[in-house]
């Protein structure tokens, strides 16, 4: 616990440094509220039931987007490395849209769906997806030759060693892979609300901030950062359990 | 030695190694061997010389280039279980316990789950590794892993057995206790074993015939006959054993010299 505290006290130094610059007013209050208020902001949201309709709007779009480009980025980046032709075909397009800021896809996934849910979900999903596909591409790559000779020699058949061999050999690259991912997930989840939609958090944040409501619209943006924080250490916490074989050390 | 009774033949086969990048390699030139059912043949060679590659053609990991190789009359068209292999540098799934390792090869026989466990365990006890069955291979040491990798291919029984240095990293002790395992199985079930080695005198101690290779490009350059009485607990000591590491001590000796000059002219 004061291993946990210690760890986080350069957060707990901000709050304070916070709520000096609001008390001095060394910041105009518009741009800074106190974070009292900002905290009392919050709990009305919640009694409200506001910020649960709006982050349960975004939570269904974005794990939706995201599970889907973990499922289908990851059975395409194995199947890229193990089948050539796959791979000829579709490594261009990987390379191209790769560094392609997919906020610039906004516009073009709603004049495809419309604003509602759809749109956001194919956002996250096509945004999402590279990177999983190229931990996965990579991962599978790395699988050593002498494993899957030893699975062949112990009868498996080329379905079973995909799953038995290449899987595991590519699961610390398509984990870090969806890593990045789930980051993403949040930067194109919460603008493209900001941009376009009825309701979500980034929605709420926009909604707030034209209002004049600064310290609930504050109190969301921290409950995004919050999330996306906590998304991030539970994903770490899953990792490590999954990769724990790997990690495995004498005594 | 006929064709017709040996049960592995090697003809003519020679490969070669195509990086995508860097130079081609003759790994293996005009090797032709016969290995009869139920022999145990050990393979001697100077490092580079093709040893493993011979394993893997055998095997069917490697598409054979030139020339044919038979098992039990069928061309070799790739690996099987009626194969088993104990690779140079073990080839344990990392993501596996020992147990797992070692379970892997018996999910695909018809066993009951409560005899794959037992076999395992008892192939675990029979390398030393009882008490490791719940450790990861990173948490083993290297003749450990060894271990493991031989235990895991011994339980599914195979009527060929390939061994690549399968007692390489194992400490003179362990090293004695694994040869005589090894020797009482092959003396109670039914199998064919081809026994790659550095050490002379393991060869001539486990084998029945030994074939010293060549270095790079290799084939085969003699094969001696080493039939001893194994049970003789002097045997290791007796002349004609002592003898007989010598002669083919020197024939390695002479290829280790050959191999030394190709690569310091
Ligand atoms: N994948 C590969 N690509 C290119 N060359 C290779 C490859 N594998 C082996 N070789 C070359 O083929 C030759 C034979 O290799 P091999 O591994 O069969 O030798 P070995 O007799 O088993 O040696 P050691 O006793 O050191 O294990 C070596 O000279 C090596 O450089
Ligand atoms: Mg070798």
């Amino acid at each position: 616990m004061s291993k946990l505290l210690a760890r986080y006290s350069p957060l707990l130094l901000l709050a304070v440094l916070w709520q000096l610059a609001w008390y001095f007013e060394m910041v105009s209050s518009t741009a800074l509220p106190s974070l009292v208020d900002v905290a009392s902001a919050w709990v009305d949201l919640l009694r409200s039931g506001e910020l649960l309709r709006n982050a349960a709007a975004s939570l269904y779009r974005g794990g939706a987007g995201f599970l889907l480009a973990v499922v289908v980025g990851g059975a395409l980046g194995m199947i890229m490395a193990w089948w050539r032709p796959l791979n000829l075909m579709l490594s261009p397009l990987v390379e191209i849209f790769y560094p392609l800021p997919k906020t610039a896809l906004i516009p073009v996934t709603v004049i495809w769906l419309g604003f509602g849910d759809a749109s956001k979900i194919l956002l996250i999903f096509l945004g999402c997806m590279l990177p999983v596909t190229i931990g996965a591409f990579n991962g599978s790559r790395s699988t050593e030759q002498v494993m899957v000779w030893s699975a062949r020699s112990m009868g498996a058949s080329r379905l079973r060693i995909l799953r038995d061999v290449v899987l595991p050999s590519a699961m610390p690259e398509l984990l870090n892979g969806i890593r990045t991912a789930l980051a993403l997930a949040f930067i194109l989840l919460v603008t493209s609300e900001l941009v376009v939609a009825r309701e979500g958090l980034g929605n709420l944040i926009g909604y707030l901030g034209s209002n004049g409501s600064y310290e609930a619209m504050y109190s969301v943006v921290l409950t995004v950062a919050f999330l996306g924080f906590a998304a991030d250490r539970i994903y770490q916490y899953f990792m490590r359990w999954i990769l724990a074989w790997r990690d495995a050390t004498t005594g | 030695m006929t064709e017709e009774n040996a049960q592995i033949v090697v003809h003519g086969v020679s490969q070669v190694y195509r990086p995508p990048a860097g130079r081609e390699v003759l790994a293996l030139s005009d090797v032709s061997l016969e290995v009869q059912g139920r022999e145990f043949i050990a393979l001697l060679g100077p490092s580079g010389c093709g040893k493993s590659t011979l394993l893997y053609l055998i095997g069917g990991f490697l598409p054979t280039q030139q020339g044919s190789i038979r098992v039990d009359g069928k061309p070799v068209s790739g690996p099987g279980p009626d194969r088993g292999i104990v690779f140079q540098d073990f080839a344990l799934f990392p993501w596996k316990t020992v147990r797992a390792n070692v379970l892997y090869g018996l999910e695909r026989m018809d066993l009951s789950r409560h005899e794959r466990e037992r076999r395992a365990q008892s192939f675990i006890d029979m390398v030393g590794l009882g008490g490791f069955e719940d450790s990861y291979p990173s948490q083993l040491s290297g003749g450990m892993k060894q271990r493991a990798a031989i235990a895991r291919t011994l339980a599914i029984d195979p009527t060929i057995l390939l061994m690549d240095e399968p007692f390489g990293a194992l400490d003179s002790q362990t090293r004695r206790l694994m040869q005589s395992e090894l020797l009482s199985i092959w003396q109670r079930t039914p199998k064919t074993v081809i026994f790659v080695t550095h050490d002379v005198q393991e060869a001539v101690f486990l084998a029945g015939r030994v074939a010293v290779m060549s270095a790079r490009p290799g084939c085969i350059k003699a094969i001696v006959e080493t039939q001893f009485d194994k049970a003789d607990p002097h045997l290791l000591k007796s002349p004609d054993f002592v003898n007989k590491v010598d002669e083919i001590w020197n024939l390695v000796r002479d290829e280790a010299i050959v191999a030394q000059t190709a690569r310091h002219p």
